[in-house]
């Protein structure tokens, strides 16, 4: 479904992406792990075309995106829902305004359905009577399902996580990853998750990919991953100062 | 403790660079201003942001400008001329006003209030990865931001030239024939003969071109904001200097450009 073939991008002289090569299927869940700054985020904005690779190639379901213009490339971008890692709610706009956004763009519904269908989501996510709340009257955790509301709201079949866990509780968290797996079950979508966080990735992810130094070192299931005879990956899974892994 | 200082050339790449950004935004928002689907919300909502909520501090500039001018030309005439010449001082301040003072002036003040509000709204939104967003969600963000926000400026400086205009020539009457005594029909006769239509208008050429400039600069300077709350002080304080010098280096040009008279 999406392809990524030696991916490579640099910001000045700081070469963050160096020759990435990674693959997600139909119907499955893959999170990518690594350090924070290590080029995540940079990876996950190329999949979606906000950013365009200096070298390399990503194709959705055969299409090259990286040659596409704006136009083109929102044909494709209406297949994806993408949560933000600050969420990035449009802070002038009510929740209601926000979930619909994607809606009135993307679909030819009418203002009755897409109301509807804005309750529908917000529901799917375990909110009821928020549209009306500007994104500012809302917790991080609240924040953070409206802004998943948002991704799925016009169905899209992939749907990409940017740091889902960071900046909520535990048990928030965990409340994030059980959505996460019911989307990923009740809507059929590929999913591709970004994150750091471990506990989140063995619990949601079919795959996990290690993204270290530009490059996916190590893709496995979650249980290979655990044992993985990689000195990099151990640390990083153990999340131990100790180790070949730089600290600073 | 002390920065380093960077060689000529430094700044000549960057003055290149900006230069290159700006074109290729005046390009975008060109080619996306008959591209559907028109944002129309934002645009009327940003009518009201540039004119109506201008209206206050147009008037109080406008009024005080065209006292503080009928005050000097009043002197002026008064004492070079002697008495009885100062209704000549009528079509001198309505002429000063409208081509020139008026203008610059609303240019000034919608630079440091609308101008700044532009980039510090969408540097916020750049910072906060509502950009990214809207270009997830199938919005094309010059289209989405930069249009509405360039149409309403162009449509709506003039409108708040008009009104400045009417309130400076009120207030230069109200100073001279109220406050002076000076004969309040030989005053407004003046006016009427010796002030032309087209005066007005190349007034109102100058404000729409400043209107251009201001949302062009607020739009280019939020949308490259880098580094947080900082950044984001940073391409506001940018956006009213930049502005603010282009206007008065454009209104000279246009002033020179434009025949004084049809």
């Amino acid at each position: 479904m999406i392809r990524i073939v030696d991916l490579h991008k640099s910001f000045g002289g700081n070469k963050v992406l160096r020759g990435v090569n990674l693959q997600l299927r139909r119907g499955e869940t893959l999170a990518v792990i690594g350090q924070s700054g290590c080029g995540k985020s940079v990876l996950l904005k190329h999949i979606i075309g906000l950013l365009k690779p200096d070298k390399g190639k990503v194709y959705v379901d055969g299409e090259d995106i990286t040659l596409l213009n704006d136009e083109e490339l929102h044909k494709i971008t209406r297949r994806f829902g993408m949560l933000f890692q600050g969420t990035a709610l449009f802070d002038s706009m009510t929740v209601g305004q926000n979930v619909s956004f994607g809606l009135e763009r993307y679909t030819d519904h009418s203002k009755e359905k897409i109301h509807e269908l804005v309750r529908e989501n917000l529901a799917k996510v375990g909110l009821r009577g928020v549209e009306h709340l500007m994104p500012f009257e809302l917790s991080g955790g609240m924040r953070k399902r409206v802004g998943l509301a948002r991704a799925i709201a016009y169905s899209p079949d992939i749907i990409l996580y940017d740091e889902p866990s960071t900046g909520i509780d535990p048990i928030r968290a965990d409340a994030i990853n059980d959505l996460i797996i019911r989307m990923g079950k009740e809507m059929k979508v590929s999913e591709l998750i970004i994150t750091h966080d471990m506990v989140s990735a063995y619990k949601v992810a079919d795959k996990i990919a290690m993204l270290y130094e530009g490059k996916i070192i190590e893709i496995g299931t979650p249980e290979e991953i655990k044992n993985s005879k990689n000195p990099i990956v151990q640390q990083f899974i153990h999340g131990k100062a100790e180790g070949p892994i730089e600290n600073w | 403790m002390f920065r380093k200082v960077k060689s000529p050339l430094f700044y000549i790449n960057i003055f290149f660079e900006e230069m290159g950004e700006v074109g290729l935004l005046i390009f975008r928002t060109f080619k996306n201003l008959f591209k559907k689907p028109w944002e129309k919300g934002i645009f009327i909502q940003q009518l009201e942001e540039v004119g109506v909520r201008s209206l206050p501090v147009v008037l109080l500039t406008a009024a005080f400008g065209g006292l503080v001018f009928a005050l000097q030309t009043y002197v002026g005439f008064h004492r070079y001329i002697g008495p009885g010449s100062e209704t000549y001082g009528g079509p001198i301040i309505s002429l000063g006003l409208s081509k020139e003072l008026i203008p610059i002036l609303v240019g000034l003040m919608v630079a440091g209030r609308v101008g700044s509000a532009m980039a510090a709204e969408i540097g916020t939104m750049k910072i906060t990865e509502q950009i990214d967003a809207l270009f997830s969600l199938g919005a094309d963000p010059i289209r989405y931001l930069v249009v509405p926000r360039t149409l309403a400026c162009f449509i709506m400086l003039p409108c708040l030239t008009v009104f400045g205009d009417i309130v400076g020539i009120a207030a230069g009457f109200f100073y001279n024939v109220v406050l002076m005594g000076v004969n309040r029909v030989l005053y407004v006769r003046n006016i009427l003969l010796y002030m032309e239509l087209w005066d007005v208008f190349s007034g109102l050429i100058k404000a729409a071109v400043f209107g251009i400039i201001i949302a062009l600069i607020g739009c280019w300077q939020g949308l490259k904001t880098e580094g947080g709350a900082e950044g984001v002080g940073r391409a506001t304080t940018r956006t009213v200097v930049i502005a603010s010098v282009l206007i008065l280096i454009v209104n000279f040009l246009l002033s020179k450009a434009l025949p004084a008279n049809l």
